[in-house]
């Protein structure tokens, strides 16, 4: 998986000595982490996700440059990074949202288990089926019960599935929500909480069976409480999907991801500076612009 | 190192996706036209009609065998929506084409410089003319903008500024009379001061109609648009210190300004062309007559209206023309509206 | 210290006034006056309307409302004897405007769905123009036009309609006479009222929460189908209302009726035959030679037009704000 990031560092400085001797709470929430993964849990479908030079601009603004990262199966990656460097616009890309904003354009490929997402002919509905996506603001559909939430996708997609309670019990038990609504299907979505909501969401996108979720900052909008439960959420669902997560909060990445990949904006388009273990990225960081942003210094 | 990358958008609509569309549109013309020549259907409907089937039918079978059964559906969604938008742009097209066409046939200089004081309705195309009538529509103009602006503009400031305990009513209030048929306007009029004061039809009482018309379009406009200035202008306005009245003329109707601007226009645009309530109203007369409060007067839509009643077919021809001169009023209101509006937000 | 600081008070919260400045009460006292104004307006018309088409609604009763006939005759001692009743046209209004709205409303969302969802940009900029300034046509232009343009084709439609389903009822005729007919009135107005339906309608589309909107995309839908799922749901009230707003112009429209539509005092249902009516053209018809009793009674005709818009305005807004508290 590094190899691929190493490419991408011809303009990284090297680290200093001291680094691995400098407390870093990061690192050791992360090497926590990296304990407690169990390596092998359940067997994940495909082979993963990689992104291969992926270049996105918004009209003719270069917004992101030159992006290649694998994401392999069963494991959760965070994208770090300042606000604007990129870290959204290139997520959009691994599902083809980017390209609802008029006025886009990228280049690159996106290889969802070898196949490119972008190839001429592609159905792409079907592939935003099994790279699904939580926004950074909880957005259930209102005009639809919490039942209905959850097997939207299915409707949306027209797909037949025997056992619409049992599917539903599964993804809301998964998302961490089905006690606390198991009695109020029938009941609207919009009086829920906050994080409630998100874990609907959650539990919408996880109803479609996607291999990959992708989420953008799923728990910048919410409070601390109902973070922490998304939080053990995303680990319980990394067995048995791969998980793009981007977030502003570093402690959430120590606790949450495997692999860590800092982006960053030197005021021209926003390019990936960095990718790795994520307790290495928070210890022993290779570059001196991603050392400088794990210890505050900047963003 | 620079990008010799180049942006793409692989997700626009492929050469093949063109060509396909292209190919499906030739035959259903041929088939619409085929068609149409071996069976007893015909005129526009029926090569519209087949067109439309033919079509449909051929990118549903290419949308099922890319994308399925959604596919299909979301093309015939595609397809049925760009039909409405063609009927209506159809109807537009009609009516436009047909005042312009039958419209210019009768338009001259006489027509715009002469009043009907020395022609009858049977002259000939080239003796007489609107100019009483042009004159009348401005000084209704005039006079319904002078009662409806403060009344439209203020009560919208009530409704989004000082935001009172009657909010609710008068908001249902402005919306009821939004509904208020224009005929019953010029019968109130009617009733309420020719039946009971020695008032009689002029101008005046015409634009007292047009009024009760323009007022809740101004007041509906002017609220949007003072909805839309930011509540931090009026924040920062009141945290220096001003009253709350300084702050609305001078930060919040200035920032609304073009969009209020356009509010009194479009209300003109919407009663320039009212015919029942002047009906009751403003009598008729055939020469200008320069006093609104006394004696009866001609306005456009009038002219117009009798013009049809009549029924010769140079009241007809004169009809047309003074609605392609409405028209071209209505089209003027329009860009000054638009203009007025950009002139003033890109300052 | 055995208390526990856990006895906290809450202070009662304040009051908080302020007097405001001379010139903001002048201010406040001239805006709450003139907002005012739309109802001494409403009011003054109702009233007026009132008082002088009093002695109709005396005489007549209610039967104002519920009797056909409409005639004036002497009797032999040279007595006026006076029968008005409103049914006949009021069923003629309530005909021509339904018949509207059912060809309006397709179309408008159709045209606001296009517009928003799938027009390119160029298109949509001029289309849209074109249908504000549509909003802006006179109704004698509709009349004009409807008479001497659309009434051809339209006779030509209602040929075919008698033609294939000339079994049912409503599309038979008496006699083959199809010119100014209910449904050539109910094509004209459906025109009149489709930009104002499409305006609000596309207001109401374009301001579909982007983040559902991306929600349902995310979850792999077409985009009919991110329609269906999202913006129709979000849009049907404002559809509904502005729909309602349509229906209230179609109720009081008269000079583009009276050109299309032959006025006669008798409830037709057969569309497509050439007799009918609604209220606001009747009244401009019998105006010009009304005698005084006459007079009187178009003018509380013009009454019981102006509470029916004023009953449907106000379920539209009933059902606008219903519809706002659930669904958004």
């Amino acid at each position: 998986m590094i190899s691929n990031a190493e490419a991408n560092n011809q303009n990284g400085t090297q680290m200093s000595e001291q680094q691995n001797a400098k407390p870093s709470s990061l690192s050791d929430v992360a090497a926590k982490r990296a304990e407690h993964k169990v390596a092998g849990g359940t067997v994940p479908m495909g082979t993963g996700l990689e992104a291969r030079g992926v270049h996105a601009w918004f009209d003719k603004h270069h917004a992101l440059e030159d992006v290649s990262l694998d994401f392999s199966a069963g494991t959760v990656t965070a994208l770090i990074g300042p606000s604007g460097c990129g870290k959204s616009t290139f997520i959009r890309t691994l599902n083809r949202m980017h390209e609802f904003i008029p006025h886009t354009s990228m280049a690159g490929q996106v290889l969802l288990d070898g196949k490119d997402i972008y190839e001429a002919g592609i159905d792409v509905t079907k592939i935003r089926l099994q790279i699904g996506m939580v926004f950074q603001k909880p957005n259930p559909f209102p005009s639809m019960t919490i039942g209905e939430n959850v097997l939207s996708g299915l409707k949306l997609a027209q797909l037949k599935v025997s056992n619409h309670e049992e599917l539903l019990e599964e993804c809301l038990t998964r998302a961490g929500l089905w006690t606390e609504v198991k009695d109020r299907l029938g009941a609207h979505a919009g009086g829920l909480s906050g994080g409630q909501q998100q874990r609907l969401c959650i539990a919408r996108a996880l109803a479609v069976k996607p291999k990959v979720l992708l989420m953008d900052e799923p728990c910048s909008a919410l409070d601390p409480g109902s973070t922490l439960r998304i939080e053990e959420t995303i680990s319980q669902l990394s067995k048995s999907m791969t998980i793009v997560i981007v977030t502003h909060n570093m402690q959430q990445a120590a606790r949450v991801s495997d692999y860590t990949a800092f982006f960053l904006s030197d005021g021209g388009p926003g390019q990936m500076i960095e990718v790795g273990p994520t307790n290495e990225i928070f210890s022993r960081p290779r570059d001196q612009r991603t050392e400088n942003y794990v210890t505050g210094r900047f963003g | 190192m620079s990008s010799i990358v180049k942006p793409t958008k692989p997700w626009a609509a492929s050469p093949r996706d063109r060509a396909i569309t292209a190919l499906s549109i030739a035959i259903s013309v041929v088939v619409s036209f085929a068609v149409v020549a071996a069976t007893p259907m015909k005129g526009k409907l029926a090569y519209a009609f087949i067109f439309f089937v033919s079509w449909i039918a051929i990118d549903s079978l290419f949308a099922f065998y890319r994308l399925g059964v959604k596919g299909v559906r979301n093309g015939l969604a595609e397809k049925i929506t760009l039909i409405g938008a063609l009927i209506v742009s159809a109807a537009v097209f009609s009516i436009l084409w047909t005042t312009i066409y039958k419209g210019t046939k009768g338009l001259n200089l006489a027509f715009v410089t002469q009043t009907m004081r020395e022609a009858s309705i049977f002259d000939p195309i080239g003796k007489g003319g609107i100019l009483h009538s042009i004159v009348g529509t401005l000084i209704l103009i005039a006079l319904s903008i002078l009662f409806s602006v403060p009344m439209g503009i203020l009560t919208a400031l009530y409704l989004t500024e000082l935001k009172g305990r009657a909010s609710a009513l008068i908001q249902f209030l402005v919306q009821a009379m939004s509904g208020v048929p224009s005929v019953v306007a010029g019968l109130f009029i009617y009733a309420a001061l020719v039946l009971t004061t020695p008032l009689r039809s002029s101008a005046f009482l015409g634009a007292l109609a047009l009024t009760i018309l323009m007022v809740p379009t101004v007041t509906r406009t002017a609220q949007e648009v003072l909805n839309l200035v930011p509540r931090d202008l009026r924040e920062a306005g009141l945290a220096m210190g001003a009253t709350q009245w300084k702050t609305v003329a001078l930060v919040v109707v200035p920032a609304a300004r073009s969009g209020l601007i356009t509010a009194v226009i479009l209300g003109v645009a919407r009663i320039a062309g009212e015919t029942a309530p002047l009906i009751f109203t403003i009598g008729a007369f055939d020469s200008i007559n320069w006093n609104p409060v006394k004696g009866e007067s001609a306005s456009i839509p009038t002219i117009i209206w009798r013009g049809l009643l009549g029924g010769s077919p140079e009241a007809v021809q004169r009809a047309w023309s003074a609605i392609l001169v409405l028209l071209i009023l209505v089209l003027l209101l329009f860009v000054a509206a638009r203009s007025l509006g950009n002139r003033a937000m890109k300052k | 210290m055995s208390v526990a600081a856990s006895t906290k008070v809450t202070p009662p919260a304040r009051v908080i006034t302020t007097k405001p400045r001379v010139s903001d009460q002048i201010f406040r006292a001239i805006v709450t006056v003139f907002s005012f104004s739309a109802l001494v307006i409403l009011s003054l018309i109702a009233l007026f309307l009132l008082i002088q088409g009093f002695s109709t609604l005396r005489e007549q009763g209610f039967g104002f409302i519920t009797h056909f006939e409409w005639s004036i005759t002497t009797d032999d001692s040279g007595k006026e004897v006076a029968h008005f009743g409103l049914q006949a046209m009021l069923i003629g209004t309530v005909i021509i405007s339904f018949l509207a709205l059912l060809l309006a409303v397709p179309i408008a969302v159709l045209t606001a769905l296009f517009l928003t969802y799938y027009a390119p940009d160029s298109i949509k900029k001029i289309l849209v123009t074109v249908i504000d300034l549509m909003a802006a046509f006179p109704s004698i232009l509709y009349g004009l036009w409807g008479y001497f343009v659309l009434m051809p084709m339209a006779i030509y439609w209602a040929k075919l309609i008698h033609k294939w389903l000339g079994w049912i009822y409503i599309f038979d005729v008496p006699q083959p006479i199809f010119a100014r007919s209910p449904f050539i009135a109910s094509i004209v107005l459906s025109i009149m009222i489709i930009p104002i339906i499409t305006s609000v309608s596309r207001e109401v589309f374009s301001q579909t929460p982007l983040d559902r909107v991306q929600a349902a995309y995310a979850l792999g839908a077409t985009k009919w189908g991110m329609i269906r799922a999202v913006v129709l749901p979000y849009g049907a009230g404002g559809v509904v209302g502005g729909s309602m707003l349509g229906l209230g112009r179609a109720f009081g429209e008269t000079v583009a009726v009276y050109s299309v539509l032959n006025i006669v005092f008798r409830p037709n249902y057969q569309i497509l035959f050439t007799q009918g009516g609604n209220v606001a053209s009747m009244i401009i018809q019998k105006w010009g030679e009304a005698g005084k009793s006459e007079v009187s009674a178009l003018i509380a005709a013009g009454l019981v037009l102006f509470i029916l818009t004023l009953l449907v305005n106000f379920a539209a807004n009933f059902i606008v704000s219903r519809s706002v508290k659930s669904g958004r």
